[in-house]
């Protein structure tokens, strides 16, 4: 590595300019816009916070977080191990669970779709089965928890594979000499889990959940596609008061609200990744 | 072929003096080698020389050319990397010839100096292969004759050796060395492998701490080690070092310790004094001027062509002695060792710098 | 036993993971009259009716231009921004890299929903609100810091010594980068920048708040779709699926990499 101030910062300078107009600028105008408002600076969050809307928002945007993050952990993890294991054709397992990675939410939600509509397949081979008489409704404003239902399988589905990517390569940098010295002391594959793996995971997992609990404030395109708002999400709220609604002022509002939780995600989140950082600067 | 003076180079980085002021002088188509532990400065001084490092302060000259803020394509420098650094997207042809494109040789003569290299180094089968199907060795041949093919004024090579394993280290050791007596280009050898540097080097160059210490031959270096550091460095098994009190008696001069009472020819001006005595330069026999200890010995390391013996003369010292193989000693057993005095050598033990006794 | 315990394993994954991707392939390809009779699992033909008629007549044909372009203009201009400062990030040392590096992380994460409405206002003023230009200019800065990361983690895969070479025997700095760097990194650079295609091609939020008409395949869909039959839902579904697991497939090597890179 050289050691000069001149030329990185010239080779850097473009991309932080870049970055600074069409991410920090927004920001300060996305703050400029909530809290500009003809009856005060702090009108648009004193209506945001009074309404019902953004209470359900707030609400629905974390169970959909409570109930989807912990269930993808675990099958992540489930999935790691079995990868990890190094079987034959474990590599066509491997990208068969990456392929959901390349699906947007947008596609997700359509082909979440074509398995829960009235007349999708899930119906479809029930109905042949004679499992049922009549088509289940998934959809509508009458089946709430229904739709809240197929929205957190659909969640589940596709960012499964995000949380199992990370952790896979989190198990994949474990020495496995440590593996090998429980084998000769005789612990069971249980314990081994217990006792070494899991605290060696530890900041791939950190690193996971934190991810994982940033995207969950964003969620819009699955929950919008499948049950408009039926359910509202604050990613949600943002688009309905920009798109439907013309009102920028409050869009924004919800949009700084997303901003500050994903801060203060991310405040926690760099620290982590900064020891990390630190361990690796050891170990060269 | 050039002579390389390198004049007052200090660089830092940062804060951290990676030299210190190195002052050398490389005679025209001499192979030197910079011999020194990790960290020294070895690898920067070569750096420096090849352009890829500016000096923070200092000249360096090829000829009488002042190539100090030339950049590193204009001084007309070869270098071997430590990882031979063969480009992996070229065949072997195109690596070594490729340099020479850049300079705008004509073609027929880039074919005919690729032929010649290619020879010289037993590589001409390989030439069409990429770098990923040829062994470490090969890979090796490769990057010395993209170095040589493009006549350069001073051929720089960064412990070149280090990646191959023992054997082959031994053949390449002595292959480079009848290279360059073939070719004669002036030759910087970095190394931290003291069997390297005595065999190949023309002059040896040791360094430590940012600065040279001592710039001599092979021998200079192994019979008049200009500091401790030298005397310890250079020679395997270490030397042995002794602190002596300095006594007089009747104006006469002896550094006494351990049973020993060494005659010096004057007065050291100095209350004590290190002695050094390399382990082959101890014997089990008495010789024509030695002088005889008693130890006990500790632990005979059997080498097959020698033993290593370390043994006790004090109750805190050891010292190393190598005796030949068929000599057999028991370890408890107490033996006189006699110490060859043409083979001692004196420090100053504040400057730890040799004194002519 | 074990091996019985492993091949059920690795069916049920790949039906769960894979098993949604063919009903929704073979939804778009039943015809219509087949899809509403109830007791029909499969079709008793394949069409293609739903996917043309999707891409000619209700304008997907046109979204889909539009998120190529902008893919590609994101593309290119983060990865010009991106590479030099990648590389800078990589092979040298100077003060004030670790912050550069956290501002980096910090930009990644934050998302283009906190941004996108205030964007709009300052695309009125430069005249790109509702263009193909202004939505890619956004995606672009979506994928800017993630091309600096991983250009970073690539040239640090190509050992600096090949690029010392290059000036030692005869080429100047940017030369060696030029000639010897960029033919190495080469292969991780095109991953890369497909993985930067999916990354744009995906994104609706910002599409959908930035142009109006203007939109991209994803915004398309997230607009009309609600409105329309469920067969062109699942025909729009298979056009956006198709392309992305293409790509995704192509790279599937630098896979856990990349990803490793863009969410660590």
């Amino acid at each position: 590595m050289r050691r000069e101030s001149v030329t990185p910062m010239l080779l850097i300078l473009p991309a932080m300019a870049y970055l600074i107009v069409f991410i920090g600028y927004p920001i300060v105008g996305t703050f400029q816009l909530a809290f500009s408002g003809s009856k005060g600076w702090l009108e648009n969050f004193i209506y945001v916070f009074s309404s019902k809307d953004f209470q359900n928002a707030f609400f629905n945007t974390l169970i959909l977080g409570a109930t989807v993050i912990p269930i993808q952990f675990i099958l992540a993890i489930i999935f790691a191990l079995l990868i990890n294991k190094k079987w034959k054709g474990y590599k066509v397992l491997l990208y068969i669970i990456a392929t959901p990675l390349a699906l947007s939410d947008v596609t997700a939600a359509l082909i979440s779709y074509s398995i829960f509509a009235p007349n999708g397949y899930l119906n479809k081979i029930l109905l042949n089965l004679n499992w049922i008489e009549r088509p289940l409704y998934f959809f509508g404003y009458m089946f709430k928890s229904r739709e809240f239902l197929v929205v957190a399988l659909t969640e589940i589905w596709r960012a499964t594979p995000l949380v199992f990517v990370i952790l896979l390569a989190g198990l994949q940098s474990i020495n496995a000499e440590y593996l090998e010295a429980a084998d000769v002391f005789g612990f069971s594959a249980w314990k081994k889990f217990i006792k070494i793996t899991l605290p060696l995971l530890k900041p791939s997992i950190v690193s996971a959940l934190l991810v994982r609990t940033l995207f969950a404030f964003q969620i819009f395109g699955v929950v919008w596609l499948l049950a408009g708002r039926d359910i509202t999400v604050l990613a949600g709220e943002t688009y309905y008061w920009y798109v439907f609604r013309n009102n920028r002022n409050i869009a924004s509002t919800y949009a700084l609200i997303i901003a500050i939780l994903t801060f203060i995600v991310g405040w926690f989140y760099i620290g982590t990744i900064r020891s990390k950082h630190l361990e690796e600067g050891v170990r060269t | 072929m050039a002579k390389v003076v390198v004049e007052g180079v200090k660089k830092y980085f940062g804060n951290v003096k990676a030299l210190d002021g190195i002052d050398i002088s490389i005679e025209e188509g001499l192979f030197v080698v910079l011999l020194g532990p990790s960290g020294c400065g070895k690898t920067t001084l070569m750096r420096c020389i090849s352009g890829l490092e500016k000096v923070t302060d200092g000249k360096i000259f090829f000829d009488d050319e002042d190539v100090s803020n030339v950049p590193p394509k204009d001084r007309n420098v070869a270098m071997v990397f430590q990882s031979y650094a063969v480009w992996p997207h070229m065949k072997v042809r195109e690596n070594i010839a490729y340099p020479l494109k850049l300079k705008r040789v004509p073609k027929e003569e880039i074919e005919e100096r690729v032929k010649w290299v290619s020879d010289l180094l037993h590589i001409t089968e390989l030439l069409d292969r990429f770098p990923s199907q040829l062994s470490g060795g090969q890979r090796q041949r490769v990057a010395v004759a993209r170095a040589i093919v493009h006549r350069p004024k001073v051929l720089l090579m960064d412990e070149p050796l280090s990646n191959l394993d023992a054997l082959l280290r031994v053949k390449m050791r002595s292959e480079l060395k009848k290279l360059h007596e073939q070719v004669r280009v002036t030759t910087l050898y970095v190394t931290h492998d003291q069997t390297e540097a005595m065999t190949m080097g023309d002059k040896i160059a040791i360094m430590n701490a940012g600065k040279i210490i001592q710039f001599g031959t092979p021998e200079e270096i192994y019979k008049k080690p200009k500091t401790i550091f030298v005397a310890g460095f250079v020679g395997s098994p270490q030397m042995n070092f002794l602190t002596m009190k300095v006594v007089s008696y009747d104006n006469e001069f002896f550094a006494e310790n351990f049973g020993l009472k060494i005659p010096l020819k004057a007065d050291p001006k100095m209350g004590s004094i290190i002695m050094g005595i390399r382990p082959e330069h101890i014997y089990l026999e008495k010789s024509s001027n030695s002088l005889p200890i008693m130890s006990t010995v500790y632990f005979a390391e059997k080498l097959m062509s020698e033993t290593v013996l370390h043994l006790s003369i004090a109750a805190d010292k050891n010292i190393v002695a190598k005796i030949p193989y068929d000599l057999s000693v028991q370890e408890g057993q107490k033996i006189q060792i006699h110490i060859d005095l043409n083979w001692i050598h004196l420090f100053n033990p504040s400057t730890e710098e040799r004194i002519e006794l | 036993m074990k091996k019985f315990f492993y091949v059920l394993t690795f069916v049920a994954v790949s039906l769960w993971l894979l098993g949604p991707l063919f009903f929704i392939f073979l939804a778009s390809l039943t015809p219509s009259s087949d899809f509403y009779s109830m007791n029909k699992i499969f079709p008793s033909r394949l069409t293609l009716e739903h996917i043309y008629k999707l891409l000619v007549n209700l304008g997907g044909w046109r979204a889909m231009l539009v998120s190529i372009q902008v893919a590609l203009v994101a593309i290119a201009v983060s990865f010009a921004l991106g590479i030099p400062a990648g590389y800078a990030l990589t092979r040298y040392i100077f003060r004030g890299k670790n912050m550069i590096k956290l501002v980096m992380l910090f930009t990644r994460s934050v998302p283009l929903v906190v941004i996108a409405v205030s964007l709009v206002t300052m695309y009125l003023r430069l005249n790109l609100a509702d263009t193909m230009f202004g939505v890619a200019l956004a995606h672009g800065a979506m994928v800017l810091p993630f091309v600096v990361l991983i250009t970073s983690s690539i040239f640090s895969g190509v050992f600096v010594e090949y690029e010392e070479a290059g000036m030692i025997f005869g080429l100047s700095r940017f030369g060696a980068f030029l000639r010897i760097t960029m033919p190495l990194a080469l292969p991780g650079l095109a991953a890369s920048a497909i993985f930067a295609f999916i990354m744009s091609w995906n994104e609706v939020f910002a599409s959908s708040v930035l142009a109006i008409t203007n939109r991209t395949l994803p915004a398309h869909i997230l607009g009309t779709a609600m409105a329309s039959p469920d067969y062109f839902k699942f025909a729009a579904g298979t056009i956006m699926a198709v392309p992305a697991l293409i790509f995704i497939f192509l790279i599937r090597k630098y896979l856990i990499s990349m990803w490793g890179i863009s969410l660590k």
